[in-house]
């Protein structure tokens, strides 16, 4: 079988590739975008689809701004989907909320803003604390538990699986090859040419983009690259279809486009991602109750767990490959939020051949050699 | 369109408000169905009506306010006297 040739190979066909590969073919690039088969960890199947801002980039000041300009961009981003597939992925950004049900959790949620705030180049991102009056105005449900929350009008949610299937229809359009069953056992670089080996025979680009989420963690040393990567199990619970109550996000609790009620939040490590541990999913039941006592009689429909892609220190690595020139890779947690990110930014950067460090130098996985990085 | 086999004891039950006659020991679904009640609810997402179909505690589609209460799967549910039964439209209210 001939080798097919591409201008560049992503690898990876959840939210980070498609948003990506959608990306390079606006730029006129020849893309495949390369899937494992129906056995692959889907992370981009299980997600909160949240898109949100607030307490991200506590430890590393650019992830606040990198987060903002997506956050930004991401009302154009669905409109452009719009335009070329004619799906709506429900996105919506009324500001969102995270509830506190003591003092002492409402304490330690102004601290962490209060730190988040007070570092050298932050973006300000006006999130405010709301004592219990001041939330009832804008979610009159909430119960008498809820002693305040902090609120960030940037943030938002959109309806993440519809948003899946539109960037693939959109990379469809757009001429992507996308090819599944491809998972990628070796990528080897001859002649400044890709090759990248898989059980349906070779494909070959001049460029290649890892977009693999946690397996980037396997793919990214075959071209000079690292992804040190931690995956974590999240569980949610889903309730039956609601008349419309909760007009905003909130980080644990949100109300879908289509009615039902997801509650999350959990975190756990562990990669097994069909495990349900009902003692957690309890725990996010009985605290959504305590935050929204009208959901006590709802029914539940569904629960499920997924894993999080996330880096070793929980922020995104951005990098392109010293020693094998035209690799890329891309990791981050959160694929919903950054995704109008990928498509709009840093495609560009991967069609034109090189990152724009003064975007996206902070995230350089070399931040995880100390001495390399001074 | 069914017809009783046997006419046994009955309870009087409301659907809508309006008084309807069902025996004892049938589910609410029997009951809606045996009246000629031709559907019980109308779908979340475009509005269309819905009959009681599987009435073994599968499809869902024979969701009805029970006392109340929303989105209650009237095939599993006896009828008792006195018990008001609503039409489910679209999506349940939180709280009902």
């Amino acid at each position: 079988m001939a080798a097919r040739e591409y201008d560049v190979a992503v690898v990876g066909g959840g939210l980070v590739g498609a948003a990506t590969a959608w990306g390079l073919a606006r730029e006129g690039c020849r893309v495949a975008l390369l899937d494992e088969g129906d056995r692959a960890v889907r992370a981009s199947r299980g997600n909160f689809a949240l898109v949100w801002v607030q307490s991200k980039g506590l430890g590393l000041a650019p992830y606040a701004g990198w987060t903002i300009r997506s956050s930004d961009a991401w009302a154009g981003f669905a409109a452009i989907l719009k335009d070329e597939t004619g799906l709506d992925v429900c996105f919506q950004r009324p500001g969102g909320f995270h509830l506190a049900l003591s003092e002492k959790e409402l304490e330690a949620r102004a601290e962490v803003l209060k730190r988040l705030h007070n570092q050298p180049g932050i973006v300000d991102y006006k999130t405010e604390i709301l004592d219990h009056s001041q939330v009832a105005r804008m979610l009159p449900d909430i119960g008498p538990e809820v002693v305040g929350a902090s609120y960030c009008p940037l943030d938002g949610h959109v309806n993440s699986l519809r948003l899946f299937r539109t960037l693939h229809q959109a990379i469809h359009a757009r001429g992507v090859d996308y090819l599944p069953s491809h998972r990628v056992d070796d990528i080897q670089r001859e002649g400044g040419v890709f090759r990248l080996l898989t059980p349906q025979g070779e494909v070959r680009a001049g460029r290649v983009a890892l977009a693999a989420g946690n397996a980037n963690m396997r793919l990214a040393p075959m071209v000079g690259l690292e992804a040190p990567m931690k995956p974590e199990r999240g569980q949610i619970v889903v309730t039956e279809r609601l008349r419309p109550f909760l007009n905003y996000p909130v980080v644990t609790l949100r109300q879908t486009d289509e009615g039902t009620v997801m509650i999350g939040d959990s975190k756990e490590e562990g990669t097994d991602p069909a495990r349900i541990t009902l003692g957690v999913a309890a725990t996010e039941a009985e605290r959504a109750v305590r935050q929204f006592p009208l959901l006590a009689n709802v029914n539940v429909v569904r629960t499920w767990s997924a894993i999080r892609v996330m880096t070793q220190d929980g922020f995104p690595i951005y990098d392109e490959s010293e020693t094998h020139p035209g690799a890329f890779v891309l990791c981050c947690h959160s694929g919903v939020t950054l995704a109008a990110n990928h498509a709009l930014t840093v495609a560009p950067m991967i069609a034109r051949g090189a990152l724009d460090k003064a975007l996206v130098a902070p995230f350089s996985a070399r931040r995880f050699h100390v001495q390399e990085a001074a | 369109m069914f017809k009783r086999l046997h006419d046994t004891a009955t309870v009087t039950i409301t659907v809508d408000g309006q008084p309807v006659r069902a025996r004892i020991g049938d589910t609410v679904a029997a009951a809606l169905l045996a009246a000629g009640i031709d559907h019980c609810r109308t779908t979340p997402v475009t509005g269309a009506p819905r009959a009681p179909y599987c009435l073994m505690g599968v499809c869902f589609d024979c969701l009805v306010t029970i006392d109340g209460v929303g989105n209650r799967q009237g095939c599993l549910v006896p009828v008792r006297e006195g018990m008001a039964v609503a039409t489910q439209i679209g999506k349940r209210e939180a709280g009902r």
